[in-house]
């Protein structure tokens, strides 16, 4: 009897963080449904008196948010894949092979995950422009993947290590040619760990601000996040917060549907890296 | 690319050791010619520009006066240690970072602990504790903005404060940043500290059961110790990421109010005022700040690193 009762009692407390966790959400929907024009009528309350699409209109109609949705999902995803590809040849020789220098690339690797990216800000600004690629995709992209690698190697290298490498010989013995057994038996148990860095890699990507609003000046480059920090609304005389939640909204989402697919597998990322398990 | 494997192979007196010694030479040369690409690039998106931070900070140099460029030694350093400015940045982020990782630190153990013992429902509390993780970090500071402020706000409505504006002074202020940053961040620290505590040993805390502890006791004697590890790298992590803060007091307050934090402080410096001779200094003082930081973690608490880095 008291251990049902103890149950329920945890559920209970399950049910108060999911409230904390998703409360905010929904704060950010229905601000994001209300009124330009009127929500600041009165007494704001929580939900809207009349629900709304026009914020969302707004924000697609805009260019300047159109634009940078466009920036976000291309750098994100380029520096995503570059970042997995140079993590991957490196998380595979931690794992599997022995090297000098080996605990001077991990260490490298934790300096820069603690590194305070705005001490770079000042000399990046102006390398770029001398280079010319300020402003550009490429002029984000490099950072990006520099900042996301570090995450890149751990993960990776913590899922590397757990891969029965012996089956690869068993397979070769068993007739496999090499890239047989590699293709065959190495990608199926590797790819999980591949993929769930990738997500973290460009959860990472999707989420940098810093950087975003330094190294760009234009909608050429501008990402959502740093274009939401510039955004005015539809007109100079309308308020930009209903406008600017339909936005978060839109960014929010990629976020959430991640998330519900592939909930297990963040997790196990998040923890691999940092406590050996 | 090249990689110069450094060691010359030893004489081998018999085959077996010179078969041997191939292979550790053959290993050695794909390991460092695989980390070769990652290790590259570390090095010259971050070392490169720090040093030549460290150059520039020597020099008076405005973007929009290049002529006037001039070495002052380390005048700038004085100027910026001098000023007002960057003790009450300080200050701030030295206020959000202690307070955010202590409520974090205990909240996060809270949740932890929750998901750690909740039969029902536990895959749907990870799921939700997730997507704070996930959020964009501006899109948390507008929502939280627009909850506190004035005119779009339902906060004092529901709290009966009436006109009572968080943003018009410094401490409220940075409530309301510390409380996007503890929102945003806690999942990520109580998904650390879970990990920490799926490994603590059930035998131990059988025994201490069977000797008679109270839960507190197994708490503090038996459950916290064995996880010592996994809440210092926790700790450390979360320090060194709050102390950057950036994104929060940007969207908020932008500044006003001394709510201007060190990262935030670096941009101003460099970006806004293009003033890179000053900017850079408190770009490198910014960075010798997290190495001491670090350096405190890791000698005076005794940090133990290697699990972070996997060996």
């Amino acid at each position: 009897m008291k251990g049902r009762k103890s149950d329920r009692w945890w559920t209970v407390w399950g049910v108060l963080i999911l409230l904390w966790a998703l409360f905010p959400l929904l704060w950010m929907v229905s601000l994001s449904f209300k009124d330009p024009e009127t929500f600041r009528a009165g007494k704001p309350q929580f939900f809207p008196e009349q629900w709304t699409w026009k914020n969302y209109d707004t924000v697609f109609s805009d260019s300047l948010f159109t634009s940078a949705l466009r920036n976000s999902a291309g750098i994100a995803a380029i520096a995503t894949a570059l970042s997995v590809v140079v993590a991957m040849f490196a998380a595979y020789a931690i794992a599997r092979l022995d090297f000098p220098g080996k605990r001077v690339l991990l260490s490298i690797a934790l300096a820069i995950a603690m590194f305070p990216q705005a001490a770079l800000v000042g000399p990046l600004f102006n390398m770029w422009r001398g280079l010319g690629i300020y402003d550009t995709w490429i002029g984000l992209i490099i950072p990006y993947l520099t900042f996301a690698l570090p995450l890149s190697i751990w993960t990776m290298s913590a899922f590397f290590r757990q891969i029965p490498w012996e089956m690869e010989q068993a397979a070769q013995v068993d007739g496999a040619t090499a890239w047989q057994a590699f293709r065959k038996v190495i990608v199926p148990l590797a790819a999980p760990g591949v993929f769930t860095t990738a997500i973290l890699t460009f959860f990472f990507c999707w989420n940098e601000f810093l950087l975003a609003i330094s190294l760009t000046s234009t909608d050429s480059a501008r990402t959502v996040p740093a274009a939401l920090s510039f955004f005015t609304g539809a007109s100079q005389f309308q308020s930009p917060i209903t406008a600017i939640m339909a936005a978060s909204v839109v960014v929010t989402i990629p976020v959430v549907i991640l998330v519900l697919l592939f909930q297990r597998r963040i997790i196990a990322g998040l923890t691999a890296g940092a406590v050996k398990g | 690319m090249t990689v110069v494997s450094e060691t010359a192979p030893a004489p081998a007196p018999t085959p077996t050791r010179a078969e041997r010694s191939e292979r550790t030479q053959y290993e050695r040369r794909l390991g460092l010619t695989l980390s070769a690409p990652a290790f590259i690039v570390m090095i010259i998106v971050t070392a490169y520009p720090l040093a030549y931070a460290v150059v520039m900070s020597l020099f008076r140099y405005r973007l929009t006066d290049p002529e006037g460029r001039k070495f002052v030694g380390l005048k700038n350093y004085l100027t910026v240690l001098t000023d007002p400015i960057w003790w009450s940045a300080v200050s701030t982020t030295l206020v959000i970072t202690l307070f955010s990782v202590a409520v974090e630190l205990v909240l996060g153990f809270g949740f932890a602990w929750v998901m750690y013992r909740i039969i029902r429902g536990r895959s749907v509390i990870r799921t939700g504790i997730l997507i704070p993780y996930g959020i964009v970090t501006v899109v948390s500071a507008y929502i939280w903005r627009y909850a506190f402020q004035l005119d779009s706000g339902f906060v004092n409505q529901w709290l009966g404060l009436g006109d009572f504006n968080w943003f018009g002074e410094r401490w409220s202020s940075l409530f309301v940043i510390t409380l996007s940053e503890i929102w945003k961040t806690t999942p990520f620290i109580s998904l650390l500290l879970l990990a920490g505590l799926v490994q603590v040993p059930g035998e131990l805390l059988e025994a201490a059961t069977v000797d008679g502890a109270t839960p507190w006791q197994r708490l503090w004697r038996v459950t916290l110790p064995n996880m010592k590890a996994a809440i210092m790298v926790a700790l450390l992590f979360r320090t060194l990421d709050a102390w950057r803060i950036f994104d929060n007091p940007f969207i908020m307050t932008a500044g006003a109010n001394d709510t201007e934090t060190l990262s935030f402080l670096a941009y101003r410096q460099n970006v806004t005022l293009v003033n890179l001779g000053a900017g850079s200094a408190v770009s490198v003082l910014l960075f010798f700040t997290v190495v001491l930081i670090a350096f405190v973690f890791v000698k005076g608490f005794k940090t133990d690193l290697s699990q972070v880095r996997g060996e």
